[in-house]
């Protein structure tokens, strides 16, 4: 690692009980310097927890934690150089603005000309400029995250984390901040961390995806990575929606699923037990066809137009209905109740391992 | 903030009777104390219904006066030894784990079940010379021989406080419950120590319940009269000891009431001056 560029993120064998309850149950994970990274589970998997060693508001019970190749376990939060945004955003309600935006250059002593042209140059960057005397009260959701962004920011942290920063906000909005703090993070290249339980979110502002389930990782890559390939069946399901197959692999390279032979891309050796998933917008719906690779045959049991969308629900005789879905422009017209066959193309079905 | 609705005639229906309570309990047994205030004493019986100034000028002596003053301050000083224990105390309270801070919110609100003389008593004997703590003090070899603590300012004081204490704690207690742990947290992250995040962060944040605590202190010690009776010699009397000893000892009814509004009266001001200072000093910040 070279000694410029500041924020590179290393967690050792990060695991943390509270009393009988194991929250992280051991993380290994190595974050490169200047990406944004984004934590993504279900509630309870963990991820906060582990943001919250990070940020050094929690104890690891086990593990090390290294930022820049600096041992950071037993330094207390306020020496770590760490920005923080909460999922209450914690904004100070007894100060304006201004007050909270420069609330930590105050701590650090500094002069009150330098905080007001930082708290200034910070407000700018938030797009906030002139609104340093308002009280909190005052502002709006959006307003106020962009707050907490920039008293996060104002000393320039090595590390920038969120915690669900934009769970409260409706959703036009979310979308609208997700981008202005992407945006705002590769402006100023710092390693970012964002805990989400949208993969929405998620793929929309990361370099990089860390899947969480349980206290554990269950995936880590690029967002579309992850999405096409997911590593396991929680994977494949918490990432978007899917339609997942229980099959057999047959040993000649592909699955047999409910006695008909599937195809698959990539490598075949597989054995045993497996997952096919396959997204709903790569599954396609065929009236009528001859060939019995990569097909199953269903009954119609529902049929929604999204405008955007057009998705039917097939029952194949599976554990769940399968799911196709597909742009309304280039859609054959179905009845519930139709007798269908849903075409899994090789290309698209993912071998996920139980 | 949303519209409200007109309050309808089963929301007044519902207040008349807390409004009927204050009446019947609080706003006529003043006004007959007022009209009492101005009654003519009879030495040797009780009081006639007249209209004079009598007690009113007897209440404007150096000595009541001196008396009342030492009354506010003496309560003002209860007041600020109460938040000034009460508030960290609290603080810790409800960052503790929940059956921790239970067991300690009973004990402390337990004290709230014994009567003021029991308190006063209790710190009579525990304070005094002859079965009082210093005996302890003296048989673990610290001091000499035993002395007595009370009467003395600092006994007044004490007394004051642990009766008030509790109702410190009560006060401040639901508020710093609901005080956000993130705030906290965030100020940690900004690089504030606990010290400083506790000074910056906590104590502001709180001011409105500080003061209110510390008014409720400085009212409630105002009406005790034990305390100060048992704990202190009569030069340690709050205006409260006089109030009871002319309305039970001297039977002196109009101008115990005379005392006892002129208390009031004072309180209020005391109160109104504070909470101005509050709202006034809060706008710069």
């Amino acid at each position: 690692m070279s000694v410029d560029v500041r924020g590179g993120l290393k967690l050792e064998g990060l695991v943390k009980r509270f009393g009988d309850v194991t929250a992280v149950a051991g993380i290994d994970l190595e974050l490169p310097p200047g990406k944004l990274i984004s934590f993504l589970g279900p509630s309870g998997c963990g991820k906060t927890t582990l943001l919250r060693m990070i940020a050094g508001l929690e104890r690891p019970t086990e593990g090390r934690i290294f930022l820049d190749d600096e041992d950071i376990t037993d330094r207390p939060a306020y020496t770590r150089d760490i920005g923080m945004v909460f999922q209450s955003l914690a904004l100070f309600p007894h100060l304006h603005v201004a007050g909270n935006v420069g609330y930590g250059l105050r701590i650090r002593g500094a002069a009150k000309e330098r905080i007001s042209s930082r708290v200034d140059e910070l407000l700018k960057l938030v797009s906030l400029e002139g609104m340093g005397d308002r009280r909190i009260q005052q502002l709006s959701g959006g307003q106020r995250q962009r707050v907490a962004t920039a008293r996060a920011l104002a000393l320039e942290p090595r590390l920038f984390l969120l915690d669900e920063p934009l769970s409260a906000l409706d959703a036009n909005l979310r979308e609208q901040l997700q981008v202005e703090l992407r945006l705002l993070q590769q402006q100023l290249g710092i390693t970012t961390i964002i805990v989400t339980h949208d993969q929405r979110e998620a793929m929309t502002m990361s370099d990089l995806v860390v899947v969480m389930n349980a206290g554990r990782i269950e995936q880590v890559g690029p967002p579309l990575e992850v999405y096409r390939q997911p590593g396991s069946p929680f994977v494949a399901g918490f990432i978007g929606r899917t339609n997942l197959l229980r099959g057999e692999a047959a040993g000649d390279g592909s699955v047999v699923v409910a006695g008909r032979p599937f195809d698959i891309a990539g490598e075949a050796d597989h054995s045993g037990e497996v997952m096919l998933s396959i997204r709903p917008e790569a599954a396609q719906l065929v009236v009528e066809t001859a060939s019995e690779r990569n097909v199953l045959p269903g009954t119609v049991v529902f049929v929604r137009d999204l405008g955007e969308l057009f998705e039917c629900f097939v029952d194949c005789g599976m554990e769940e209905p399968i799911i196709v879905a597909g742009s309304p422009r280039d859609w054959v017209p179905v009845q519930q109740g139709a007798q269908v066959a849903v075409r899994f193309p090789a290309e698209a079905c993912v071998v996920v391992v139980p | 903030m949303s519209e409200r609705e007109r309050p309808s005639a089963r929301t007044y229906g519902v207040l008349a009777i807390p409004v009927a309570m204050l009446l019947i309990f609080f706003v006529i047994p003043f006004g007959i104390m007022v009209a009492t205030s101005f009654y003519h004493r009879v030495p040797g019986a009780f009081y006639t219904p007249a209209f004079e100034f009598d007690n009113w000028q007897r209440l404007f002596q150096p000595v009541f006066l001196e008396r009342a003053l030492f009354s506010i301050g003496i309560c003002l000083l209860a007041g600020f030894v109460c938040i000034v224990i009460a508030f960290p105390f609290t603080y810790f309270l409800t960052r503790m784990r929940r059956r921790p801070q239970v067991a300690l919110l009973i004990v402390v609100l337990s004290a709230l079940s014994l009567s003021e003389v029991i308190v006063a008593f209790s710190w009579y004997l525990l304070l005094g010379r002859a079965s009082g703590i210093s005996n302890i003090l003296v048989w673990l070899g610290v001091m000499k021989e035993a002395v007595a603590y009370q009467p003395s300012f600092a006994a007044v004081l004490l007394g004051l406080c642990y009766i008030a204490f509790p109702y410190c704690v009560l006060t401040l207690y639901p508020q710093l419950t609901r005080l956000d742990p993130e705030i906290t947290e965030a100020a940690q992250t900004l690089g504030a120590s606990p010290w400083r995040t506790f000074w910056s962060v906590v104590v502001p944040i709180a001011r409105p319940i500080i003061v209110a605590g510390f008014l409720l202190v400085f009212v409630f010690t105002l009406g005790s009269y034990i305390i100060a009776f048992f704990l202190g010699s009569p030069k340690h009397w709050t205006l409260s000891v006089f109030i009871a000893d002319q309305a039970s000892t001297n039977a002196n009814v109009p101008f115990a009431a005379a005392m006892a509004i002129f208390l009031t009266v004072l309180s209020l001001i005391v109160v109104a001056v504070v909470g101005l200072i509050e709202s006034r000093t809060r706008r710069l910040t």
